[in-house]
This record gives C-alpha cells, structure tokens and sequence, in this order.
C-alpha cells in the first residue's frame, strides 16, 4: 500500500473512508516518462550550473565554463516545463538543446582535442538520450491530442426545449 | 466499494475504499447512480488548488438513493427518497445559511481552523475538494456520506431522469448565479468566457434571463457550436480578436456584463503573451493562477457594468488592472455557488421544460472508467464536453 496514501491518512478526519486497495492510474506513460526526463534534464542542469569547470576539462573545451553554464540553465528550463501539466513543449524544448548539445559536442570532436575520446562518448550518450526525448515527444503528442475533436458537432443541442418549440412555431407561421 | 481517489498531481485512480458510515446523527448514506467530472476536478487534478492529500475521494457532483439516515435528520429525508446533493455543505442555520449565503456556511467545515488561518474566515465545506474546504470525502464513489444531509440535499420528482437533474448539484445554478449576479437588463450584451459545461449553462442562463444578446468565448469549435444551438453569438479567440469583436457588436462601447467561466487555468498561447509569463510564473511557484480572462474582461468591460466570475481562483495573481477596473467604476460579484438559493427555481423551470440540462453530457462511462475518462475531458478528446459516470 502507497507510502503517502498512509502517512495522509493521518490527517484525514479518522472514520473517513479509507483505501484498501490501489486501482489504475490516469497517469500515462507518456506523461510518466516525460517527468523521468524532466528530473534528468535538473540534474543534468544542476551539474552544468556547478560542475562546468570539471565539465570543460573533462571535454578539453577551454574558457567555456559561462556557455555551459548558459546550457545548465537551459536544461532546467526545459526540466521545470517537462514536469508540467503540459509536458508537450518542454520535451520539444528538449529536442533542440539536444540538437545543440550535439552541435557543440561535433565541433569539439577535432584530432587536436587531447579528450577526443571523453566528447565521443558524450556525444554518444545525447544521441541516446535524443532518441528518448523523440519517442517521448511522439508519445505525449498521441496521447494528448485532440484528435478530430474540432469535428463534433453540437448545433442541436440548445439544451432549451420551449424556447425551440416557439421558435418553430413562430418559423411555420410565416 | 470502489472510488475514483487523488494520489498526486494527475494521478488519479480508481480504488477499493472503506464502506462510509454514519457518524452523526444528522448524516445520511446514500448509493451514488450518478456523478460528474467538474472543471473544478481539473483544477485539483492539476494540482493548482492546495491542500489535497494523497488518498482523498474525488466528486461534488452527484445524486442517488439515500440507503440509511441518521436519528436526527427528522423525517426530513429517509431510506429510499432520491435526492440530489449539492456540493456545498449546509447546516441551515447560521447567519450566512439564513441570509442564503450556503457555500459560506459557518458550521460546516470541520476544518475551519485551518480555514480560519488560511482565508482569514471560514468557509463552507465542500464535497471531494480540498481540505481547507472541510477535506470531505467525495461523491464519485459507490456510496457517500452526507453530513447535515436534512438540510444538504435536493429531492427530485422520479419521472425526470439523472441526467436532467444532476446538475441541480452545481453546475446548473453556477451558471445561474452567474448570470443572475450581472443584474441583466433587456438591453444587456453578456459576453461569456469559456463554453465548458459552466460556460453553457451560464449562456442559457443569460438567454432565459433575458439579455439582448449572448456572445459566447472559447476556442474549441465544438464547444461554440454548442453555444451557438442555444442562440449565442460566438468568438473564436485562437482565429479572431476577441476586443475588436466584443467592440463591433456594442457599438465600441463594450458589453455591460462580462463573465469569467473559465477560472485560473486561461489556454496559454503566444496569442495571448500575457499567459506565457503566468505560466513561466506558476512553473517557479511565483504565481498561482492565469488571470487572463480576468484581465480581459476588465479591460473591455463597459464603464459601471458588472464582472461575474464563477470560474474557480486558487491563490495568488499578478498584474491584476486594479486600476482600470476602480476608474472604470466596475462591480465585482464572484463566489462558489450558493446551490439551493436556486433550487426552487429551477427544478421548476426543468419540470416545465424551459430548460434541460442534460443537453451538455457528451460521454457516459463506468465509474472504473473514470481515471481515463479524467484525462479525455482534460485533453478535449472525442468531442467531450461533460463526463457522467455510472458506479
Ligand atoms: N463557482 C462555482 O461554484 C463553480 C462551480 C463549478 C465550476 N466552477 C469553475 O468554473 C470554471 C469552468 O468549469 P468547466 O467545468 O466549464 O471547465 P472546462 O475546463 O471544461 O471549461 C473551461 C473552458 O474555458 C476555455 N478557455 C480557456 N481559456 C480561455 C480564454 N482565454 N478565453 C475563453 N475561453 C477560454 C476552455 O477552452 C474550456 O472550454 C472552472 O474554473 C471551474 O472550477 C465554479
Ligand atoms: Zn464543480
Ligand atoms: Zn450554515
């Protein structure tokens, strides 16, 4: 039984009724795995905010500590937005500081770099997490679009019979 | 028995929950044949209104057949009657009960210290709300208590159906007392923001209560086509503005009564830039609550007239044109419906046919369906517009 379902039942009114037994959630995958990213993309954040002189040592990027810090805040952004009600724009928000993260990390791929091989595995891990951020993106946007909603029509709903029933009357008798 | 119960933020579930129980001699049990999904649930589902708690039984609007009544409910209610009940708790006898001011009941909330601390003076309780408003169990569930139920309820003629009486509990009389708060005249245009379930019944509200004209505000099409069955001129505010056209249709001077039914969580889009930075805002917890609608309606409000809003406001908002609305001489009414100061009123309007509620439930579903079916209202899937749910 749900940790938090237990702790609040304690500040509940003591006969109200109690849960038992946990059902389905309305909580999607899409949305679940939206808020996985979103916690990754603050901790990532966090670690450009603080760790970017280790970070542009590791990656052999030199007097750049202010750029990754920029991109730090840019991943709690989008971390902030992916924890929403509407994940929808924050993991697209995602999608491009991946694009740009990859454009960074290309250009810091050079023979000259003695850390090559620290950025290639970089580069490898946000192409991995690319690949998520897209599958999420596309999942979000199936699961919580409208469809064909616009469609429906409901001009025969006035939802006030007399009123109708007059207004036909009235129609008729000219 | 079964029951649709909040875990978190848009998490919510539909659990096995201990039988209530009659606590008070004033309560009554009743089994729950129908309940709704209220835009008030979204905003709980969304986690924008405080003080819920993991574990709490959603819905406030719901009906059904009392199965148990307490010693002292005297002969108001017994075992078997049907009653709507409405989602504002009720002792009948305060000062504010006797004045017909319900959902500011002194008596009933049993939270009302925190109230007391929180809003400075209590409110009434509330079903399957927050637990400023009382932390009351919920009627989207089998079974309910009803506290203070010889007064908390709606008995209602057995030839109309659930469908038509239901939203005697809520909806129904907020869109009621919204209308009927702006005071209209015969000359009036009302503009109705949000034509959700409470922006519908406001629209036909102001069309009974005789307005000139009715120009109703959204941006779903479906939702405006059903505004426009009841006679409303309507707006798209994705595909025009809604100033310039309030404007050409008051002769530029702008509508005499303007209503909010759609409450903190305006649509945010670059179309409307103000609700970018509330949501940025609400993001770093700086802001509770989207006011567009709020601000709008003040800006194009016609000098003197009256700004209803039924639509429900969390906390805190910024940039409020306090100052545009106090030069202006604007009147401000707002409020949780006070539900049965309209009972009588419109049970009969329904018995005569001059209006049938039920014109708005576009999905029906079980009420183990009910988790998804909070997620089909949220995103506006399949046309929906009002969710009924059948435990
Ligand atoms: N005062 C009360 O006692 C009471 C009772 C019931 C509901 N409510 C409140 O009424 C409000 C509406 O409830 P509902 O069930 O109709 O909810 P809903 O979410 O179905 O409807 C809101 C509508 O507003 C529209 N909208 C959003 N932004 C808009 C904008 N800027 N301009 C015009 N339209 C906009 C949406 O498209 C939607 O159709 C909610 O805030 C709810 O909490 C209050
Ligand atoms: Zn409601
Ligand atoms: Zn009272």
């Amino acid at each position: 039984m749900n940790m938090m379902v237990r702790a609040a039942d304690i500040a509940r009114w003591p006969s109200d009724p109690k849960v038992t037994q946990t059902g389905r959630s309305s909580l999607t995958e899409a949305v679940r795995m939206a808020r996985g990213l979103g916690w990754f993309s603050i901790g990532l954040g966090l670690f450009e905010l603080f760790g970017a002189r280790s970070l542009a040592r590791t990656l052999g990027f030199r007097d750049s500590e202010w750029l990754i810090r920029g991109y730090g805040l840019r991943e709690v952004a989008s971390g902030l937005a992916c924890l929403s009600v509407n994940p929808g724009p924050g993991v697209a928000s995602r999608i491009a500081g991946d694009a740009l993260d990859i454009v960074t990390l290309a250009a810091l791929s050079r023979p000259d770099n003695p850390k090559k091989r620290n950025v290639e595995l970089a580069l490898l891990a946000v192409l991995g997490v690319t690949l998520l951020d897209m599958l999420c993106q596309a999942d979000v946007s199936i699961r919580h679009s409208r469809g064909r909603s616009g469609s429906h029509d409901y001009s025969d709903r006035s939802g006030l019979p007399r009123r109708l029933k007059e207004l036909r009357t009235e129609l008729d008798s000219v | 028995m079964k029951a649709l119960v909040w875990h978190g933020k848009q998490d919510i579930r539909c659990d096995t929950v201990t039988d209530p129980e009659i606590e008070d001699p004033r309560d009554a049990i009743i089994k729950v044949t129908s309940c709704a999904i209220c835009g008030s649930d979204l905003h709980l589902f969304h986690n924008f209104i405080p003080a819920m708690l993991p574990g709490d039984i959603m819905g406030h609007e719901m009906m059904g057949e009392v199965m148990e009544v307490g010693s002292g409910v005297n002969g108001r209610l017994k075992k078997g009657d049907r009653i709507v009940v409405p989602f504002t708790i009720i002792c009948g006898e305060c000062d504010q009960c006797k004045r017909g001011n319900f959902s500011v009941c002194e008596r009933t909330n049993r939270k009302k210290d925190l109230a007391d601390k929180v809003f400075g003076h209590s409110t009434a309780g509330l079903f399957g709300y927050t637990h400023l408003t009382g932390g009351y169990p919920g009627g989207q569930a089998e079974y309910l208590r009803v506290p203070f139920a010889d007064r908390t309820h709606i008995k209602v003629p057995s030839h109309l159906t659930d469908e038509q009486v239901l939203f005697l509990g809520d909806i129904l009389p907020t869109g009621w007392q919204a209308a009927a708060q702006c005071d209209i005249e015969e000359t009036d245009t009302v503009a109705v923001w949000g034509c959700g379930p409470v922006g519908q019944m406001t629209i036909r509200s102001a069309i009974l209560l005789g307005a000139r004209q009715v120009v109703a505000i959204d941006r779903l099409p479906e939702r405006l086509s059903m505004a426009e069955a009841a006679g409303a001129i309507t707006i798209n505010f994705e595909k025009e503005s809604v100033i310039g056209r309030l404007e050409d249709l008051t002769d530029g001077k702008g509508p005499e009564k303007c209503i909010d039914s759609v409450g903190l969580e305006s649509h945010v889009s670059f179309g409307q830039p103000d609700t970018l930075l509330d949501r940025a805002k609400q993001m770093m917890m700086l802001e509770s609550d989207r006011p567009h609608v709020l601000r709008e309606m003040i800006y194009v409000c016609r000098p003197a007239g009256i700004v209803s809003i039924p639509g429900v406001y969390g906390g805190l908002v910024d940039k409020f044109p306090m100052g545009i609305a106090m030069n202006k001489g604007l009147t401000f009414r707002m409020g949780q419906t006070h539900v049965n100061r309209w009972t009588d009123d419109l049970l009969r309007r329904i018995e005569e046919g001059e209006i049938d509620p039920s014109f708005v439930i576009t999905h029906t579903a079980r009420l183990e369906d009910g988790p998804h079916m909070y997620n089909v209202f949220r995103d506006k899937q399949d046309g929906c517009v009002k969710v009924v749910l059948k435990p």
